[in-house]
């Protein structure tokens, strides 16, 4: 019996060594990109509100996020008396591990997928992603408390409203391919010379407001609304198991975002990866120098930046990020300049890009953060049933029409913004008609609500 | 030798836990327990190779079914349910039903012995290199070899859902 499974696990470690290995990486890593992450957006919201933000901690306070993570390590852990001890210390647990499960069915460029081409793909994304939900409802739950119970009520009404709109935003944009392996998906991208989201604008659009009420933030961060909860689920947690729903909200965030990516935006592909096979458009390969000119640049400002520094420490660290930058800069440039090192041009740049790519869209999300106000729970609702989930319903059923238009006239490419173009309009005219109906139909409830007002 | 390892795995989890989802007082225990027994048979689904069954049993039950059902646990009064008397309501029923199942169970476990080449069912999943792709096989039964019955099936739904919605309004 031991030999027996300590075969199996020698037969295990032998057939997925590499995956293992990406994956313990990842883990490790994971919660240093996440706390940058977060210093990027104090200092976005600090931007936005005139402020600096934090500026004491490394210079530029770059080195805010490894205080901060052993501010939350050395924390005093408490649990309340009455909290279920077991499911309150599950909780927090379960929430980080899906959303770094649901990691592992990425594709970060060509080269790097941990779970290898895996038929189910997206679903495998999206459907382990969707466990998260359980810690965020569980922890609310075992915590014993009104304001957590509220916001795992609302997390899970909240989940359960917008996954149907979300599904149908993916249906759409899967339409074009028929596959869900994730790099079939992008490899249809690069074969149709033409992103997703130009074929299926409705489609992003819909996934991009789902998957921020998926991910709980703001302005539908209802679950932890503090000026209403406290912080909703997590009000009873402390230290590392608050800092552990931290880190899933954040992986979460990366996760729509490479499925957005992924599926609508092209995934590793640079912009206009297929042009240069056209007669004319060659110069567009100088976009193959983009990358490492940003490096070059962020390089050169850290420079700038370095006699500025108060400290003679924070100089140093100044330009070790400088030298950081530029050595980036060289590894992104040889591939595109030396021959020896084309072989490895697919999975630099793919990298590149993709990483790029979700950066902008977890980019806008902390935009939206700081712009709109948060909604009520009756106007979210509202927005999931009767505005998303008809809209995205109508988009799929008219993308699927404009499809097979497309294969009838024998449509590629661009070609297929003929038939699609049509049916976004179409889409947005039934918006409108839909927004309209909504109004007439509150404003008569308002009506209604009124005169029994007035005749009680 | 791995491919038994992880069924028995899955398969261990999964009796024991729906075992303890029976057997726990508390509703959101049990929930948790009735959580897991569906994951560990969704992993004996990937054990399969049946990947497109493991996912939907993931989204469906686990991602859907459950998270409703812990919502609406959390809806209802907890203590006032507690103090009530939940077990032990039929016992004979219970008894008799659990016999049948029994019986049938050991009458699977006879015949499968019985055929030729074939032992205890164990199951024993195919390489992965001989099966077609999963989705598109199971699309294509849905869509090809029974698309009436899944086009009743989704007009029953739909039914079942308008009934639904047209109940659940108060004022028409």
């Amino acid at each position: 019996m031991m030999t027996s499974i300590f075969q199996a696990t020698i037969e295990f470690l032998k057939a997925f060594w590499a995956p293992l290995l990406c994956g313990v990486a990842i883990v490790a890593v994971l919660p240093l990109i996440v706390g940058y992450i977060v210093l990027v957006e104090r200092k976005l919201m600090a931007d936005m509100q005139a402020r600096l933000g934090p500026m004491r901690v490394g210079p530029h306070g770059l080195l805010q996020p490894i205080a901060d993570a052993v501010k939350l390590l050395t924390k005093e852990d408490i649990i309340p008396d009455n909290a279920d001890k077991l499911v309150f210390w599950l909780a927090p647990v379960l929430s980080v591990g899906a959303a770094l499960l649901s990691l592992a069915g990425l594709a970060i460029g060509p080269a790097f997928q941990i779970a290898q081409d895996i038929n189910i793909g997206i679903l495998f994304v999206v459907g382990v992603s969707a466990l998260g939900i359980f810690g965020i409802v569980l922890g609310g739950w075992a915590s014993n408390s009104h304001y957590s119970l509220m916001g795992a009520l609302r997390s899970s009404a909240q989940l359960v409203s917008y996954e149907t709109a979300a599904g149908m935003a993916l249906v759409s944009a899967l339409l074009f391919t028929g596959t869900l392996n994730i790099k079939s998906i992008v490899e249809a991208q690069n074969k149709e010379a033409i992103w997703f989201v130009m074929l299926a604008p409705v489609a992003f659009f819909t996934y991009l407001v789902a998957s921020i009420a998926e991910t709980n933030r703001a302005p539908f961060d209802l679950p932890e609304a503090e000026s209403e909860l406290v912080a909703g689920y997590m009000t009873e947690f402390s230290g590392f198991r608050w800092s552990l729903y931290f880190l899933a909200e954040y992986a979460n965030m990366i996760v729509v975002a490479s499925v957005a990516t992924t599926l609508f935006l092209g995934g590793w592909l640079r912009p206009f990866a297929k042009f240069h096979e056209l007669p004319g458009f060659h110069w567009l390969n100088f976009l193959d120098f983009v990358p490492a000119l940003l490096m070059v640049a962020i390089g050169v400002y850290c420079l700038q930046r370095t006699p500025k520094q108060p400290t003679r420490v924070q100089q140093i660290f100044m330009l070790a990020v400088a030298g950081l930058c530029f050595v980036l800069g060289l590894v992104l440039l040889a591939p595109v300049v030396v021959p020896v090192a084309k072989p490895f041009y697919a999975g630099i740049h793919g990298g590149f890009w993709f990483i790029f790519k979700v950066s902008l869209y977890i980019y806008f999300f902390m935009w939206l953060r700081f712009t709109i106000p948060r909604y009520r729970f009756d106007q979210l609702m509202r927005l999931g049933w009767h505005f998303l989930i008809p809209l995205s319903i109508v988009n799929v059923l008219l993308v699927g029409v404009a499809l097979i238009a497309g294969s009838y006239l024998n449509l590629h490419g661009w070609e297929l913004l003929l038939v699609t173009t049509p049916a976004a309009i179409i889409t947005l005219i039934v918006a409108f008609l839909i927004l309209a109906m909504e109004k007439e139909h509150r404003a008569r409830q308002d009506q209604a609500a009124a005169s029994d007002f007035y005749a009680g | 030798m791995l491919d038994k390892a992880l069924f028995y795995f899955f398969a261990g989890i999964a009796v024991v836990s729906a075992v303890l989802m029976v057997t726990r007082r508390n509703v959101v225990h049990s929930a948790i327990f009735l959580i897991t027994a569906l994951l560990a048979t969704a992993g004996i689904f990937l054990q399969l190779r049946a990947e497109f069954l493991f996912i939907v049993q993931i989204i469906l039950y686990v991602g859907g079914i459950m998270v409703l059902f812990v919502f609406v646990i959390m809806l209802v009064n907890l203590d006032v349910a507690l103090q009530q008397i939940q077990f032990a309501r039929q016992k004979w029923v219970a008894l008799i039903v659990a016999v049948a199942l029994a019986g049938q169970v050991g009458v699977m476990f006879w015949t499968s012995g019985k055929m030729p080449g074939q032992g205890l069912p164990v199951l024993t999943a195919a390489a992965a290199a001989k099966l077609p792709p999963n989705s598109e096989t199971v699309a294509r039964s849905l869509f090809e070899s029974y698309l009436l019955p899944f086009e009743i099936a989704s007009v029953l739904l739909l039914v079942a859902m308008i009934g639904a919605v047209v109940m659940a309004k108060k004022r028409a």
